[in-house]
């Protein structure tokens, strides 16, 4: 280690002159003359129809400069992750006809400040003819429930090529799939079956820096974007899209960003921001409010994982079946990757021969849902965890034995078919034991990830 | 409007506000001050803590008609002719900021805090530190950072 330069030694944070002294720049230092600010009207239900839009009066009030509405988005459709292959697009920039979750953006008021903005959207007529919401996984997955995708179901499809993980032409299915071994035999060989549900609630990122974005139109046409967000390609990406202008015109600037813990990862209206920036020609600035960041902004999904496992006297996992619903919201947003990546984790670091795993990506009318610190292994390794706790009771043997007898070593085969030479889950463990204060018996002390 | 004279780090100022508006606004939005940050605008955050006649206050909460005759100090005031103040170096010595948009609202509070007493217990301290929030967890770095003051 002492002839490393960085392993081991300290980082000084280079930002750290910059946070004491109150000099970072983050996006609300960035304005420019002339600029005009935003204010969203949302949708007060989960789910309807939208039957009448005036702006008329808001138009006609001092300081107003223009209403956005979705006839003013060149290519309304969208799906955040386009770029990676998954489709169709199902968001809209702006609905025109129907919204499906509540406090989605219908339009856009642009004026001189907030308050003027704020005054607008008193002045818009807006008439919502409301519809069942579906608003629970279990629900939006009986056939009795209201459809909310047009493709007519409340599931992703997967398997046919629109997912970023199968080649087209497969045949779709409402969940990813993942199959290895031969789970009916190792069930058939089963000395106990232990079974858990285990359910993840939504959690909202909440950074101290609600999502705020500047867009300048440049006089050469290009569009500049100046926003906190984790991803700038998604955002010139998508917002490349929906204005119908290649990449190459369009510059995102992303500067110090205050908290995003994976909140900030979706380009969840830096779109709006740019639509509007082009409608009136002139710098506009969004500044969410808290109440936006809790209501509106992604959130990590619910997640429910059902395990049920075939166990040996030993306490070794045979066989595992899984069913995994992911609550995405109302719209793709990343999710489908999300259920890809917790499928793919669903064996946790323990070797486990055979495996059927099935993900739902779920539609419901709920904001939608993204990224979070861990996406797709945090929510599968509180439920493995608390299932090899469970085996552990159930076989009546010590929990940390239980792991280290579970536990991938190299030469094994993953579950998604990758073969491991890099495994030191047991080297770990015992270090990990050490530092706890925890005696290992001999045995455990004896055993390697290559033996 | 209202005319609004008050001292802003140092610097003797005069503008003009709405009678609604808050001392954020006035502050962010009028006259471009760069380290205080907008959080949550109702006063559960303390990113826009400037400190008001040496007391810690959300200017988000704050009218920015009330501020008038006042002196108003935020993190920008705190270095002296380009030396940093003992509290920043701290802060720096102890990594005590990660993505630094609490930073500012928590280093004033400090300083009010050690400005009122120089041996604050851990007790005081977090009591202190209790109306601002971070997201990213550095709540043991900035309190190390606080206590290596304290002699």
């Amino acid at each position: 280690m002492s002839s490393f330069n960085v392993l081991g030694k300290p980082v000084v944070n280079v930002q750290l002159y910059g946070h004491v002294t109150g000099s970072t720049q983050f996006i609300d230092d960035i304005s420019f003359p002339g600029m005009l600010w935003i204010k969203a009207v949302r949708s007060p239900v989960p789910r309807g129809i939208i039957k009448k839009l005036d702006t008329k009066k808001a138009e006609r009030l001092p300081g107003v400069v223009k209403i956005v509405t979705s006839k003013d988005v060149p290519n309304n459709m969208h799906v955040n992750m386009a770029v990676v292959g998954i489709g169709p697009p199902d968001e809209p920039v702006l609905p025109d006809k129907e919204v499906n979750y509540k406090g989605e953006a219908i339009c856009l008021v642009v004026a001189r400040d907030e308050e003027t903005a704020l005054k607008a959207i008193e002045l818009i007529d807006l008439e919502i003819e409301e519809l069942p919401p579906v608003l629970d996984m279990e629900e939006a997955l009986k056939p009795s429930s209201p459809k909310i995708k047009p493709w007519n179901s409340n599931t992703f499809v997967f398997g046919s090529g629109m997912d970023g993980a199968t080649p087209p032409g497969g045949q779709g299915r409402p969940y990813f799939l993942i199959k290895r071994g031969n789970v009916d035999e190792a069930f058939n060989k089963a000395r106990h079956i232990v079974e858990g549900s285990y359910l993840i609630s939504p959690i909202e990122h909440a950074p101290i820096e609600p999502h705020i974005c500047v867009a300048k139109p440049e006089p050469d046409g290009r569009l500049t974007i100046y926003t906190a967000t984790q991803a700038p390609y998604f955002v010139r990406d998508n917002v490349a899209t929906i204005l119908n202008m290649p990449p190459s015109k369009i510059r995102v600037v992303s500067p110090s960003v205050g908290g995003g813990f994976g909140g900030k990862v979706d380009p969840e209206f830096e779109m709006m921001v740019a639509v509007a920036a082009m409608a009136v020609k002139r710098p506009v600035k969004w500044r969410w409010t808290r109440e936006e960041e809790f209501t509106v902004s992604t959130t990590r999904p619910a997640v429910k994982i059902e395990l049920q496992d075939s166990v040996s006297d030993e306490g070794l996992i045979l066989g595992r079946k899984a069913r995994l619903l992911h609550d995405a919201g109302a719209y793709s947003r990343t999710s489908p990757y999300g259920v890809i990546k917790a499928c793919f984790n669903l064996s946790g670091p323990y070797n486990i021969p055979n495996v059927e795993y099935r993900g739902y990506c779920v539609f419901t009318n709920r904001q939608p849902s993204s990224a979070m610190r861990g996406y797709g292994v945090f929510e599968v390794s509180f439920a493995i965890e608390l299932q090899m706790d469970r085996i552990a009771k159930t076989c009546g043997i010590d929990p940390l034995e239980l792991r280290f007898r579970n536990a991938y070593r190299n030469n094994q085969i993953s579950a998604s078919g990758k073969l491991i030479d890099d495994a030191y889950l047991i080297e770990t463990m015992r270090e990990a034991a050490g530092l706890a204060g925890i005696n290992l018996p001999e045995h455990l002390l004896k055993m390697s990830s290559s033996g | 409007m209202v005319k609004v004279k008050f001292k802003l780090d140092g610097v003797f100022v005069e503008v003009e506000a709405m009678p609604y508006q808050t001392l954020f606004h006035l502050l962010k939005d009028s006259l471009g001050v760069q380290s205080v940050h907008f959080g949550c605008g109702q006063g559960a955050c303390g990113a826009c803590t400037v400190l008001l006649n040496g007391k810690p206050r959300y200017s988000c909460l704050t009218l920015a008609g009330y501020v008038d005759g006042k002196e108003v100090v935020t993190l920008a005031g705190l270095a002296q002719n380009g030396e940093l103040n003992p509290i920043q170096r701290a802060f720096i010595e102890n990594n005590a900021a990660q993505c630094g948009y609490c930073t500012p609202g928590i280093i004033l509070t400090a300083k009010a805090l050690l400005d009122k007493s120089s041996r604050p217990s851990d007790e005081e301290i977090f009591d202190a530190l209790a109306g601002n929030l971070c997201r990213c967890t550095g709540y043991v770095s900035i309190v190390r950072a606080i206590k290596s003051l304290v002699r």
